[in-house]
């Protein structure tokens, strides 16, 4: 592709925003982890559908699934987050609303991430001892 | 707010809530470039009422046998079941589509006729694997 920008300006990598290209790189680089990840977390529903909570939590205990089950929240999460982002961006222009919203989409990803790993390592670490 | 003599000729008097936000529906034949554009935002927005529910099946399950129990029969009601459903068919769509913008991001695919075909191919993938996966654990939990 032809790229209009000079040497020096892709080396700084700031746009029209005077700011870096994290957000759009970090984006891609979410979704390209989600694709194993999603799909793992799709087949432990299956598995997870057919058991109660000591099943769940047996199969939470195992390091690989605790693990996994926190990538899987965080970087959903953040890229949830960076999704819903633009969405706000290009709908909302007006400052206070767009403001709110964009908080609100940061509280709710950041608690919600949160308490799903806090929950996860819980169990991971006490095997569902309540 | 805005002036209608401006608003008429389209180049004065002209507020943010003026402007036509894109994609122009009303003006715009539907293409199936445009409708997968739209389905995309629409199962990202659905994928995160669905990571929030997760979350809380999370927090059931780290809050004792009761809670998990009732959580566990919510999702598994009539409405928690279509929920389910429509977050699979969510999440392999937008899955595939998300790949298909990566393929893009490389500079490839963006002539008309491959953008449409991916962007077909996109929608039965969703559909296809969203059938199936659902035969699979049906047949998996009655088995």
């Amino acid at each position: 592709m032809v790229s209009y920008r000079t040497a020096l300006g892709r080396a700084r990598g700031l746009g029209s925003a005077k700011h870096g290209v994290n957000h759009w790189i970090a984006e891609r680089v979410s979704s390209i982890a989600l694709v194993p990840l999603s799909l793992w977390g799709l087949f432990s529903a299956i598995t997870l559908s057919r058991v109660g909570f000591e099943g769940a939590s047996i199969w939470l205990h195992a390091p690989v699934n605790a693990v996994l089950a926190v990538l899987l929240t965080v970087v959903s999460f953040q890229h949830m987050h960076a999704g819903l982002r633009v969405v706000v961006e290009d709908y909302l222009h007006t400052p206070g609303t767009k403001t709110l919203a964009l908080l609100l989409n940061l509280f709710v990803c950041v608690l919600g991430a949160a308490l799903a790993v806090f929950c996860i390592l819980k169990v991971a670490l006490t095997g569902g001892a309540v | 707010m805005s002036d209608a003599a401006g608003a008429k000729t389209g180049t004065q008097g002209r507020g943010p809530d003026d402007r036509p936000l894109s994609p122009h529906m009303s003006i715009w034949r539907w293409h199936v470039t445009m409708a997968t554009s739209i389905l995309h935002r629409a199962t990202g927005m659905a994928l995160y009422a669905g990571a929030l529910i997760i979350a809380g099946w999370a927090v059931a399950l780290a809050s004792g046998p009761d809670a998990f129990d009732a959580y566990r029969a919510l999702l598994a009601s009539p409405l928690g079941l279509l929920v389910l459903f429509g977050l699979t068919f969510s999440l392999f769509y937008h899955l595939a589509n998300g790949v298909r913008h990566l393929f893009w991001d490389s500079g490839r695919g963006f002539d008309p006729k491959t953008a449409d075909m991916t962007g077909w191919a996109a929608i039965a993938f969703g559909v296809v694997a969203t059938v199936l996966i659902w035969a699979i654990a049906v047949i998996r939990i009655a088995g």
